[in-house]
């Protein structure tokens, strides 16, 4: 009985070792170790032993099935993890097919540049204020201290609509308007971004429409100094911390004492090269003092309100940040332009 | 203007100061120097030779073969085919292993067989501007006055070893408009003093004013004329310095008499005009207003009708010339002119302007007295150019000046505080600095009491206010010494407007769904102006527009956005998604017209796209209306948004809708007629145009929470069977309608009417969910409300459940 067991044994643990798939062990399992099985059966013959040799037998054909159980079990874990890994390279794919596009739409360019100008100046207390293109020479012209007849206003410069009507040639007219608003009150502390127009050819550097953002802060106590810290930290947040400003006389009818900006070259660095004409310097924005006639007409008592603006071409300075040949560009809506500019630029 | 600095070292010491570094001062002070030029660079070895001899060629009839002696040991032979080449001439040699500009190097030459040593030089071949070479010159080579030194460095003759600064006059920088005013401007940023041109010279006993009357009847138009005479005059070629610094002016050199009048304009900024004396035969200038229709041949032989506001130059009977903007062409001085009238006048800037701007025709006189010239320099340049005359045209001056004066000239007094100055600037000055800066400049300048009271001299017209003196003082003071400081005040946090956010939040959620931002002109032609525009009114037109092409302000933004498409389908970019937010102009016809900002969308070829597993989805007018769902909600205003099927002009007839809100149509979005379409080289494109008034007006609802519900709710879908006319939306609203308040939600997800539905008729399918958030529903209440559905829609559609 003994070898009996021994070689039922031997017999499963090679099936077992066989065996193909799980069905294949399911059936090893169920011929040896069920209830109709030959260990079973062999022990049925127990009853034929002497009483000392029972219980031997009986621990002997416990161990045989712990055996073959464990045998069983083991087998199963195997074929089970082999299972899973074959399904796992059938499900295999190639990872560098490319991925499903997502919509990607994204801004203009000169928005970009408005925003980015506007948050700057958010952030120092100034509000935004907008205002009509088409505008009325009185606050196109006159409210800024130029008259009728004055030669800075040549018909042939603007697009006039009526004698008195006008697409407006800067955002200036807004500052006007919202001083007026104010009704001699301050603090004013806006920025106007918006679209203007002048009676140009549309060439590589001149656009007869085209953006423009100006400032203007009008309070007691507001002296040009201001204006130069101010532009200062425009300068540094919008074109980089070592940039240096300058600041050259220069004349607006509507500032007195008035400046132009220049910034130094990044690309020189200051020793002059093509884009900056061997200056070292480039030109970003006018500026200056509000004039008192334009603080008078706009009912602000110049005794004791002073104020700066300052106005710069979006455009412009997209041209420079970004190395834009042609200000055409902005207008004719390219996707291969427009679409250099799906990235965010982070600062 | 051009300003020498050879001929501006005449009036102030230059010392240890380059071209280049005057340039930067005097940019960095107040007038933008936008270049130095020399005009010899890259230029050398050209010297003045003296020819010997001149024979014709034997072998070539327009050469000429010259001897020609460069002050060395040995004349040089050298073949020049200029036609005023001849014996006895001073002229400008480019020897063997000159460079002229171009980089043209000069070596020996054999011309038809005769070996030449250099060049004779054409004023043009040493870089000279053709129109200001002197007539005389022009068609050949330049001939130096004889007395030139032989061997003597050509270039230095000329002047050509100048340096040009060019300014760019800002226009109230009148004043720098002379090479005396940028001489007080130099002196001010150098520190140095300004010498003035001596004026003496010698007259005759014979007085002006016997040979020539002066009367003014439009003395508000011309407060000041002078009248010099001088006689016997030698009209010739003026002396070469005087060529040479007209010349770098950027002036032609004529002859004597017309340069000395252009050197002082450029000297001290006064137009002069000189008269032919007998050509004067009334023996009388009278200054008058013209009549209406008179006529004038000015100088340039043109005839011109002049108005009752032009003032006219007359001889008391016909006018000689056109105040401050041209003279006569009979009384002109000619090669035969004898006696000269010198004119020094002060014509108002006003009326200069508006007679040359109305004549059309500007000259440097006029552009001079349209923004204002020192009267106080009529005087001293009538001095000045009496003076020239004698010495450069041999002529006998008339002692005293025939004159008319109706102005009293005054220098204007401002005064300011020092407390002002530091205030508005930012600076800490003291007075005695202040004042450093006026004696720079030549004003005049007290204190008394920290109050600075200035005399801003008539050179200076600029100088009017107190901000005036503000700009001297900071600019000399230097805008690099003025500190930087952030204004110290009370401000309210900055922030944008609600609408402003609205307009941010549009942008982010077209470029969110996939749409890129276009920017367009607003200004289109007569046919696009009102294309697809929502509401049409009378175009908005430009008085004087550039083309017409750009000559109307547009309706609708669609046009220019289809224009964006075509341009890019024309580059091989089939598929496009603009989007654009901007003005549209309708004129409502008041003195404005009405600006509304709209945002538009354009969308054409493939949605989407990813080829290698066969997802391909063109754009259709559910994408866009798609866009546009996700934009309601974004904004929170979905619930108040319908569609309807409408007809426009420019639109498929059957893919349109209007889209409303709160009962108002405020746009539009569906697909471009393909008659359109075509015309404009599209293919099949959607767009969409919302006005955004009605919705940045609307209050934004504040956000609130609202408790998860803890019941569950129960889904019920139906089929329904409907005519192919009846609107899905239609449906959505009845079933919505009749389902009461336990209806949470509808939403269809299945619509067919293929070849198993009756003619004329559609399945739609509808998943309805009921809830109630305060418990859980019973089975009868959902039957009992989704049977009043069933019912309502039988009833307004008849509408039957699909079975
Ligand atoms: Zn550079």
């Amino acid at each position: 009985m003994e070898q009996r067991l021994q070689e039922l044994k031997q017999e499963a643990l090679e099936k077992v070792q066989h065996a193909a798939d799980l069905k294949e062990l399911n059936d090893v399992r169920v011929a040896y170790l069920g209830k109709k099985g030959p260990i079973t059966e062999v022990l049925k013959g127990m009853g034929k032993l002497s009483a000392e040799e029972r219980p031997k037998m009986g621990a002997l054909a416990n161990e045989v099935r712990d055996n073959i159980t464990g045998a069983i079990e083991e087998k199963q874990e195997g074929l089970e993890k082999e299972a899973v890994e074959k399904q796992l390279a059938e499900e295999s794919i190639d990872v560098t097919l490319p991925g499903r596009p997502v919509p990607a739409g994204h801004a203009h360019p000169l928005t970009t540049v408005i925003e980015e100008i506007e948050d700057l100046f958010i952030s120092m207390g100034y509000t935004v204020e907008e205002g009509p293109e088409v505008e009325k020479d009185y606050y196109n012209f006159e409210a800024l201290n130029l008259p009728k007849g004055h030669p800075a206003r040549d018909m042939q410069d603007s697009f006039y609509i009526t004698e008195d009507v006008l697409l407006r040639t800067h955002t200036s007219p807004v500052q006007a308007r919202t001083m007026e608003r104010h009704a001699g009150k301050g603090p004013v502390k806006i920025i106007c971004p918006g679209k203007v127009y002048r009676r140009d050819n549309d060439d590589a550097t001149h656009s007869h429409q085209f953006m423009q953002i100006e400032g203007l802060v009008v309070d007691e106590n507001i002296r040009m100094s201001d204006l130069k810290g101010t532009l200062n930290v425009f300068a540094k947040k919008m074109f980089g911390e070592d940039r240096e400003i300058r600041l050259r006389p220069s004349f607006f009818p509507f500032t007195e004492p008035s400046v132009e900006m220049d910034i130094s070259c990044k690309i020189c660095g200051g020793k002059g090269c093509s884009v900056c004409k061997g200056t070292g310097w480039i030109e970003i924005l006018g500026a200056g003092m509000v004039h008192p006639n334009v603080l008078r007409m706009a009912g602000f008592d110049p005794e004791k309100y002073s104020g700066f603006a300052f106005g710069m071409g979006p455009e412009r300075i997209a041209m420079l940040k970004y190395g834009i040949d042609d200000i055409r560009h902005f207008y004719t809506n390219d996707d291969r332009f427009l679409k250099q500019f799906a990235r965010k630029e982070i600062r | 203007m051009f300003v020498s600095y050879k001929w501006l070292e005449e009036y102030i010491d230059l010392t240890d100061v380059t071209p280049e570094e005057l340039a930067e001062k005097i940019t960095r002070s107040g007038i933008e120097v936008e270049g130095v030029e020399v005009p010899a660079e890259g230029i050398k070895n050209v010297v003045i030779g003296h020819v010997v001899s001149c024979e014709k060629h034997p072998e070539a009839d327009k050469l000429n073969i010259c001897q020609v002696d460069v002050g060395e040991d040995e004349t040089v032979q050298i073949i020049c085919g200029a036609p005023n080449v001849g014996q006895g001439q001073k002229v400008a040699v480019a020897k063997v292993g000159a460079v002229l500009p171009g980089n043209f190097k000069i070596k020996k030459a054999k011309l038809r067989g005769e070996a030449s040593h250099g060049m004779i030089c054409s004023l043009q071949e040493l870089g000279v501007e053709a129109k200001l070479v002197e007539k005389k010159y022009a068609e050949g080579i330049f001939n130096f006055p004889q007395n030139a030194e032989v061997g003597a460095d050509a270039l230095e003759a000329l002047m050509l070893d100048d340096a040009i600064l060019e300014l760019g006059l800002t226009p109230n920088r009148a004043d720098a408009m002379s090479m005396i005013g940028v001489a007080y401007e130099t002196g001010a940023i150098l520190d140095r003093p300004v010498k003035l041109p001596d004026l003496s010279y010698d007259t005759v006993l014979e007085k002006a004013e016997d040979v020539i009357k002066v009367s003014v009847e439009a003395t508000e138009e011309n407060p000041i004329y002078l009248a010099k005479v001088v006689k016997d005059v030698k009209v010739g070629e003026s002396p070469q310095w005087m060529k040479n610094r007209l010349v770098a002016a950027g002036i032609r050199p004529h002859n004597n008499v017309v340069d000395i009048t252009n050197y002082i304009l450029i000297e001290y900024g006064q137009p002069l005009h000189a008269f032919d004396l007998d050509q004067i035969k009334t023996g009388e200038i009278v200054v008058r207003l013209a009549k209406q229709g008179e006529k004038i041949k000015t100088l340039d032989e043109a005839e011109r009708t002049l108005s009752d506001n032009h003032l006219v130059i007359t001889n008391g009977e016909e006018p000689m010339a056109i105040a401050g903007v041209m003279g006569g062409y009979d009384s002109e001085v000619t090669d035969q002119t004898v006696n000269v009238v010198i004119e020094s006048a002060y014509f108002a800037p006003s009326s200069v302007r508006q007679t040359s701007k109305e004549i059309g025709l500007r000259s440097e006189a006029s552009s001079r007295f349209e923004k204002g010239v020192d009267p106080k320099r009529a005087a001293l340049a009538a001095e000045r150019a009496a003076q020239l005359m004698s010495l450069y045209a041999d002529g006998k001056v008339l002692s005293g000046t025939s004159a008319a004066e109706h102005m009293d000239i005054k220098e204007k007094v401002i005064s300011i505080s020092l407390e002002k100055i530091n205030r508005v600037t930012g600076t800490d000055l003291s007075e005695a600095d202040v004042l450093d800066i006026f004696r720079r400049l030549q004003i005049e300048a007290d204190s008394q009491d920290g109050l600075i009271t200035v005399s801003a001299p008539t050179r200076r017209g600029d100088l009017e206010i107190e901000e005036d003196l503000i700009e001297e003082v900071a600019r000399l003071y230097g805008y690099d010494n003025i500190p930087m400081t952030l204004p110290v005040h009370e401000t309210n946090p900055g922030g944008l407007s609600p609408r402003q956010q609205k307009r941010r939040l549009i942008r982010q959620t077209m470029e969110g769904a996939g749409l890129v931002q276009a920017v367009t002109y607003s200004l289109t032609n007569q046919q696009k102006v009102t294309e697809f525009a929502l509401e049409v009114k009378t175009p908005v037109e430009l008085m004087m527009p550039m083309s017409e092409e750009r000559s109307q302000l547009r309706q609708s933004i669609i046009p220019q956005l289809l224009e964006s498409v075509s341009y890019n389908s024309a580059r091989q970019k089939d598929s496009s998604a603009f989007y654009e937010t901007g003005s549209v102009f309708l004129s409502e016809g008041g003195e404005l017209p009405n600006e509304e900002e709209h945002l538009a969308g354009a969308l054409t070829g493939l949605w989407q796209l990813h080829p290698w597993q066969g997802e391909k989805k063109p754009v259709d007018f559910y994408v866009a209306k798609g866009i546009l769902d996700a934009l309601w909600e974004k904004l929170g205003v979905a619930e108040d948004i319908r569609y309807e099927a409408a007809q426009m002009d420019h639109m498929h007839p059957g893919r349109t809708a209007a889209v409303i809100y709160k009962g108002q149509q405020i746009g539009l979005v569906g697909q471009v007629h393909p008659v359109k379409a075509k015309e404009l080289d599209l293919k099949e494109t959607y767009v969409f145009e919302i006005k955004l008034e009605a919705i940045y007006q609307e209050e934004s609802v504040p956000l609130k929470y609202n408790v998860i519900p803890r019941y569950p709710s129960i889904s019920r879908d139906i089929a329904l069977v409907t005519d192919r006319t009846v609107a899905a939306g239609t449906l959505e609203a009845i079933i919505k309608q009749a389902g009461g308040t336990l209806l949470k939600q509808v939403q269809l997800f299945d619509l067919y009417q293929g070849d198993k539905m009756e003619e004329g008729k559609k399945s739609l399918a509808f998943s309805l969910t009921y809830m109630d958030p305060e418990r859980t529903l019973t089975d009868e209440e959902v039957v009992k409300a989704h049977n009043k559905v069933l019912e309502a829609v039988k009833q307004e559609t008849g509408a039957e459940l699909r079975s």
